[in-house]
């Protein structure tokens, strides 16, 4: 048991310090470092090396000393197998290490004593691994969309793996792509228009999924069951079942190409959630203060307007945020009902954009970045309420 | 007294209601019900337009004489293929205004002109004068002439509304060599993609149920794929993936990892060689399930998140107690608690991804063997055009999506029988 875990032990952990080490070296050649090789064997004999070491040394010393003494060998190590690196590199090294040695550390040659310790140090070692991998996994094409909207197209080609930003460049230059498709390609124009359009569904589906919302969570009629489930049947099914017949009719009725038809298809498409999340908060407001207000001879529009709306004050702020990042994000119905680059939404102009193969990719990633900035903002900064939505299936997609 | 309040309630009730049930009815519902109707017909997207009688109005003034004026009518019919029967028109004059000579379609009565202009053929086209002349002598104003505009009335069949139906369109989707592959790739595509999704979400959820330092950091990170928008999403992963001088190939190429870059993209099938068999991977379609479970997988990973933090701790601390290894608590114990969640999440993923149009769209374009059902009712529609085709494809969804959900539901209702 106890040799097993022995073994296993530094494994594990060598897998680990080689996948650190190389996440950072893809780093470092993002920024332009001429790393060809990840030297992968002679990283996971240091790793093994350095567990053991750790192992036979122990408490011995203290920690502190112990990780720098070790970080500091590696590095020097590394430095002359890979000359000619920046300092910066090296300190990143040094870092990475620092992390790793300080990781094994809670791991003494007792514990390994124990029965499932490899499993523990596996699962350990496995969420630390996921935190990294999914950070990175996630992170980069948001780190490269960012990055690539304040390059050249000559930067660009000439070498793809350089992500550094000369920051030592006029701040004109800097954001040159941003100039541009404010001013050649009418960005401003079409933030407008999607603002217009999410902000003006935001206002129509609380509108009418208010009152609703206060009819299936309150009172008593008939058909009140059939609606609250059919509203639920009616967000599952397909929009791209409803896209045919209503450009049929949208082009009958001349609604094709206008905010308006966009905000009648929004706003139907929003309100079956924007009903179900509000009815399930308004069934928790307490009913005795409507019946007092019944009897202060209230009426619906008075208990709405009075007691429910200012109760409910949170429930529909984190209602709207929805809407406006579901109508703000919707890519569908603007492409099929817009044709004419006047009446574009900031999606379907970035769509439009892309189908020009001459179009620079750092233009289309500053319209990018400027139509994801703001549903990010609001997410991470309104994210408490919002999270509890999602839970309860409000973005669809 | 009671009834009566309990029937005030009721009117209350469908006032309320009434606005959004009739938005939802007319927005969704019926067009499902339309869809129907026109996956019946021969309808092309140059049909759907109305033909429309036009007439554009031109003021001309005659030299010489100021009271005098000649307006000329451009008509013609704005439909290339359909006739308008029976064709009306009527314009309005001032006061002072007579008519010299008058058409005889036209009769001219309260200072208003009206005129028959009978069927017009497709195509049909005319130019159309008359002249007016003030009785009373005075000079005439163009701009007041200017702002009144003519109207024109006119029926023509909507080809949409006619009773004609045929089954063509069924047959061609159904009977059409392709349908079985496309069948074939959007089930690879949603069954992988949910599946892949909901392990991710797993993973991710258990990662996160841990205590660390930046966990709500990382939750917020977790979910970014989820809420930003997908048409910047889709062409940064193009970005990414592009042969020539995208990110990922340079780098496999700077570490030797590959000699030519991989259009990950445009390539239909890769032979990969496992233990000396040589297998054919459908290259494009595993990229954009790729995308689509690092999409995707944020839903679930919130779902079950929600789920394992609220299994009692206890359960652990026995687990703990009686020697239980991470392994086994994670089957044991972890699993079985968030098997409902699981099961409800596969079917909203799977749904929602048979429908899955844009990813596909704003990645490969339905190129290079990613053609799903969703695609093939735009490409149908309007890329060949042919409306009744593109309706027809969306039936064959809906369709199968009740199917799929029957069965479901089946399946799941059996197993809490079992439980």
């Amino acid at each position: 048991m106890k040799t097993k875990n022995l073994i296993l032990f530094p494994l594990i952990s060598s897998f680990f310090l080689v996948f650190l080490v190389s996440i950072w070296k893809i780093l470092a050649t993002l920024q332009g470092l001429d790393i060809q090789n990840f030297n992968l064997q002679i990283i996971f004999i240091f790793g093994l090396l350095i567990s053991f070491a750790h192992l036979r040394v122990g408490n011995k010393i203290k920690i502190f000393y112990k990780s720098i003494i070790f970080s500091l060998i590696f590095v020097i190590c590394d430095g002359y197998i890979i000359q000619k690196l920046p300092l910066w590199y090296n300190i990143g090294i040094f870092l990475v290490l620092y992390f790793f040695v300080n990781k094994i550390n809670k791991y003494s040659f007792e514990d390994l004593k124990q029965e499932h310790s490899t499993q523990v140090i596996f699962f350990d070692f496995l969420t630390l691994f996921g935190i990294l991998f999914f950070s990175f996994v996630i992170l980069f094409p948001f780190y490269m969309m960012l990055i690539t909207s304040f390059k050249t197209q000559i930067a660009l080609l000439v070498n793809p793996l350089d992500f550094s930003i000369n920051f030592g460049q006029d701040l004109k230059d800097l954001f040159n792509s941003y100039f541009v498709i404010f001013k050649s390609y009418k960005f401003g124009k079409y933030i407008l228009t999607s603002t217009i359009v999410s902000v003006g569904t935001v206002i129509i589906t609380l509108l009418f999924a208010i009152p609703a919302a206060y009819a299936i969570a309150r009172l008593n009629f008939f058909g009140k069951t059939f609606m609250s489930t059919s509203i639920l049947i009616i967000y599952m099914f397909p929009a791209i079942v409803l896209v045919i017949p209503l450009y049929t009719i949208f082009s009958q009725l001349g609604l094709r190409n206008s905010i308006e038809g966009l905000l009648i298809v929004y706003t139907a498409t929003t309100l079956p959630v924007a009903i179900y999340m509000l009815q399930g908060y308004f069934k928790s407001i307490p009913k005795e203060l409507e019946e007092a207000a019944i009897l202060d001879k209230l009426s619906w529009f008075g208990i709405i307007s009075k007691i429910i709306i200012p109760l409910s004050i949170p429930a529909i702020s984190s209602v709207a945020l929805y809407v406006f990042m579901i109508a703000w994000n919707e890519f569908l119905f603007s492409l099929m009902f817009l044709d004419n680059p006047n009446s574009f939404t900031l999606s379907r102009a970035i769509q439009y954009l892309s189908g020009d193969a001459e179009t620079p990719r750092q233009y289309l990633m500053a319209g990018s970045v400027i139509v994801t900035l703001p549903v990010l903002f609001i997410f991470v900064y309104f994210e408490k309420y919002l999270v509890s939505g999602l839970t309860a299936g409000s973005v669809k997609g | 007294m009671k009834d009566t309040l309990a029937n005030t309630e009721k009117k209350t009730a469908y006032i309320l209601t009434l606005p959004a049930v009739a938005l939802v009815f007319a927005i969704i519902l019926f067009p499902i019900f339309a869809n129907v109707w026109i996956s019946f017909k021969e309808v092309e997207l140059k049909d759907i337009r109305i033909p429309e009688p036009r007439a554009k109005k031109i003021v001309k003034s005659i030299s010489e004489d100021p009271s005098k004026i000649k307006i000329l009518y451009k008509l013609r019919n704005s439909s290339l293929l359909q006739e308008i029967r029976d064709v009306s028109f009527q314009d309005k004059f001032p006061k002072n205004f007579e008519i010299e000579e008058l058409d005889t379609r036209c009769d001219y009565k309260k200072y208003t002109l009206k005129c028959k202009f009978g069927n017009w053929p497709a195509k049909y086209r005319e130019n159309f004068t008359v002249v007016f002349e003030t009785n009373d002598g005075s000079i005439i104003n163009k701009k007041v002439l200017k702002s009144t505009k003519p109207k024109l009335d006119g029926t023509s069949d909507n080809i949409l509304l006619n009773a004609t139906f045929t089954l063509k369109n069924f047959k061609k989707v159904l009977f059409d060599d392709e349908f079985i592959d496309l069948l074939l790739t959007t089930f690879y595509y949603t069954f992988f993609g949910t599946v892949g999704s909901i392990i991710f979400g797993i993973l991710t959820a258990q990662m996160v149920n841990q205590k660390f330092y930046g966990r709500t950091f990382m939750r917020s990170v977790l979910l970014f794929p989820y809420v930003a928008p997908v048409v910047a999403l889709a062409y940064t992963w193009e970005l990414l993936l592009d042969p020539n001088s995208g990110t990922l190939n340079s780098l496999l190429i700077n570490y030797q990892v590959i000699e030519t870059p991989i259009n990950l993209l445009g390539q239909k099938y890769i032979t990969i060689n496992i233990l000396g068999f040589d297998f054919k991977l459908r290259l494009a379609l595993t990229t954009v399930i790729m995308f689509e479970i690092w999409r995707y997988f944020p839903l679930a990973f919130l779902f079950i998140l929600a789920r394992l933090q609220a299994i009692p701790k206890e359960l652990y601390e026995a687990a703990d107690v009686d020697g239980a290894s991470p392994f086994q608590k994670f089957f044991k114990i972890t699993l079985p608690q968030i098997t409902a969640v699981i099961s409800i999440l596969f079917m909203i993923r799977f749904i929602w991804n048979f429908n899955k149009f844009e990813d596909v769209f704003l990645l490969t374009g339905g190129a290079s063997g990613t053609r799903t059902l969703p695609i093939n009712v735009y490409q149908q529609g309007f890329a060949v055009s042919d409306i009744g085709m593109g309706s027809a494809v969306s039936i064959v969804i809906v369709v199968l999506l009740l199917l799929f959900m029957f069965f479901y539901f089946k399946l799941l209702g059996k197993r809490v029988d079992e439980n």
